[in-house]
């Protein structure tokens, strides 16, 4: 009796030392333009990449979302040649600022068919963890070990522990998979899951869609855990049946896939439980995934935090500009980011235009779709006049304002409702002040002025 | 990289819980080089006058004590350039983010796990660290730390994981076969369904 991950973890590996360091197999690797540390170090050995037909390389990190008159900053620029040059010599395939199907590299991968149910999947990227919405295993790696799965095709890993994470119940109207998981990272901590591969589990769970699944794995690594993943159905099989790189023979390997699920009775070394009932529409209100709270709740105090928090929930209150008991529905907003690899597919964008049409957005805000077919999709659908005639900005795909490389900075000491994944200190920018929420609660903000809570502004819609 | 044992140096102190890469390197900084030293970037947005890594008694410092869940967030091996580049061998903290510390050994710096509450009060100030009878001496304090067996041996040997790998390619090569024939699909990326790559399932917000 195996676990989901147990099955995902023995079919990779090549061989295992007495150490109890195990060899395993990479079956897809993407790559981005913060890779060049990596390519260098090939570089520096004489090395060619293994298996270019593995690797797929995306222009993501850098890439600018106002894309007339081409890179303006030479920086940006070199990154970006770079990686068309890295991806030109070694024969890998590239997804470049100009291609139709460029996106952020954890949208376009699955969009894209190119990871499927059963891969190992790895990038230098901490979020390819959402990769195991797919039910892959799928995780992050460092510049030197990119470097190792160029040259190798493997990765050299200890086996991490095993943990279920069952959602109990029924999502809440307004509840979606972004309050799930702040929800159980606020409950077990920034590294509540260290060490642990997540398997996500429950009628909750079964009830996501693939977006949802994807969103939800993706802040896997926000909770410490090495990857994130939920078992295949039928549900992700109709999703990726008509996806650009799904196998020919896709009823042959769904039934491979259909194995890919835990067997009763299969331990896991940890369990914990969500109660649905208790997950209503989330914020962040300091400086780390942990802090958040439902949008009903206040910002906490200090002065009644238990012993060894104090401190540190003053300081990022501090930075943050927050009250203690101040009702996070008080805190205003400057201005609104929609976008990232957590929250930029279609259905995300659809959310987000379900609350926002005719309706005015009181402050600024951006928009960025997780790839260009989805930023296609979606004016197919009309939502970019949705967005337009809120008053925000339909720019081009990228990771953009999530981690501001490409230059889309919030300034310093300004309040930005975001639908991405880290309010840590300056991660939109030095001084730039992060709540975190789903899409949906971000249009909220948007046409509140305000920390709000979407559920009122539903009424009646979608 | 070269292998060590034993590190003797000047520890300093940050007591804060959840310093992420991204304040270990802000991401403005990693489109340099790493010829270039990535030193000056280390903790560049939390600096300033009562910053303890800029304390007097604090140049020269080694070995860095930190609270929870260091080096959490984003995979940027940056981060651990810069506190090479800055002259850091070993980190001691209660615990760290997972990539972190893979890349924390994969450059030779050490990420020790160790309660570090009673030693922060009584930085800065010289500590021994053995790894390999693992424990920290120093500052009026002498404590063990948790390391993996793995990543003890590998920093102690100063193991590059490319040359290690490249003696066992046999094996890989067999693999590759079998799971070539096992899951043909994974190699066979031709774009045979160029219709659309999104899907119109109507969904709720996620």
């Amino acid at each position: 009796m195996r676990t989901l991950f147990d099955k995902l973890w023995d079919a990779h590996v090549v061989l295992t030392r007495e150490d109890g360091a195990s060899l395993l197999w990479v079956d897809r690797h993407y790559v981005h333009e913060g890779s060049h540390h990596a390519f260098a170090k090939l570089d520096a050995r004489g090395l060619a990449v293994a298996e270019p037909a593995l690797t797929v390389g995306v222009a993501d990190h850098y890439v600018p979302t106002r894309r007339g008159g081409g890179i303006t900053d030479p920086d940006i620029a070199r990154m970006v040649a770079t990686l068309e040059g890295n991806a030109a010599r070694h024969g890998v395939r590239l997804f470049g600022l100009d291609d139709p199907r460029q996106g952020i590299v954890h949208v376009t991968g699955p969009e894209q068919g190119l990871t499927l149910p059963g891969m190992l999947v790895v990038c230098g990227d901490s979020h390819t963890s959402t990769h195991g919405a797919l039910g892959a295993y799928g995780f992050g790696i460092g510049a030197t070990e990119v470097a190792h799965v160029l040259a190798t095709q493997t990765v050299w890993q200890k086996k991490p522990a095993r943990m279920r994470l069952n959602f109990h119940g029924t999502a809440a109207p307004g509840v979606g998979a972004k309050d799930m998981a702040l929800h159980w990272i606020a409950a077990l901590g920034a590294d509540g899951a260290r060490g642990h591969a997540v398997e996500y589990a429950g009628p909750a769970v079964r009830a996501l869609s693939v977006e949802g699944r994807l969103t939800l794995c993706n802040l896997s690594i926000e909770g410490g855990a090495r990857c994130g993943m939920v078992a295949p159905d039928q549900v992700l099989f109709d999703w990726l049946r008509a996806r650009p790189h799904a196998p020919a023979d896709f009823d042959r390997a769904a039934e491979d896939w259909a194995g890919l699920a835990t067997d009763a009775g299969a331990e896991f070394d940890r369990e914990e439980s969500i109660d649905m009932g208790l997950v209503a529409p989330v914020v962040t209100w300091g400086t780390s995934p942990e802090d958040a709270a439902p949008i009903t709740a206040t910002v906490p105090d200090p002065a009644r935090a238990p012993e060894g928090k104090a401190a540190r929930i003053a300081q990022a209150l501090d930075y943050m500009g927050l009250r203690p008991g101040q009702k996070l529905t008080e805190v205003a907003v400057d201005q609104v980011f929609i976008g990232s690899c957590t929250n930029a597919r279609i259905e995300d964008l659809r959310a987000a235009a379900a609350v926002l049409a005719g309706r005015r957005a009181k402050v600024p805000g951006m928009v960025s779709p997780g790839s260009t077919l989805v930023k296609a999709q979606a004016e197919g659908e009309g939502l970019d006049r949705v967005f337009r005639d809120a008053g925000l900005d339909w720019v081009a795909s990228g990771c953009s304002m999530c981690v501001g490389m490409n230059g889309d900075l919030v300034p310093p000491g300004r309040r930005c409702a975001s639908s991405t994944n880290r309010n840590f200190r300056g991660r939109q920018g030095p001084g730039a002040r992060t709540h975190l929420m789903s899409p949906a609660m971000v249009a909220a903000a948007a046409v509140t002025g305000h920390l709000a809570d979407v559920r009122p502004l539903l009424r009646g819609r979608a | 990289m070269s292998g060590w044992t034993h590190h003797q140096g000047l520890a300093v102190g940050m007591a804060a819980e959840n310093i992420d890469t991204d304040q270990l390197i802000p991401a403005r900084f990693m489109s340099a080089p790493r010829s270039a030293g990535y030193g000056r970037f280390l903790l560049h947005d939390l600096r300033g006058p009562d910053f303890p890594l800029d304390a007097p008694g604090a140049k020269g410092a080694s070995v860095l004590v930190a609270g929870r869940n260091f080096g959490s967030g984003s995979s940027r091996e940056a981060a651990v350039y810069a506190l090479v580049d800055a002259g850091f061998r070993v980190v001691i903290a209660p615990s760290f983010g997972d990539i972190f510390a893979a890349n924390a050994v994969n450059n030779g710096l050490l990420p020790a796990r160790a309660d570090t509450a009673a030693l922060l009060p009584a930085l800065p100030a010289p500590l021994d660290v053995d790894l390999d009878a693992q424990t920290i001496t120093g500052a009026g304090q002498a404590l063990g730390f948790d390391i993996d067996p793995v990543w003890k041996t590998k920093l102690i040997n100063g193991w590059d994981d490319i040359d290690m790998t490249a003696s066992y390619r046999a094996q890989i090569a067999q693999f590759a076969a079998k799971r070539r024939e096992q899951a043909p699909w994974i190699w066979d990326t031709s774009e045979r369904n160029a219709n659309r790559g999104t899907a119109p399932t109507p969904g709720r917000p996620s």
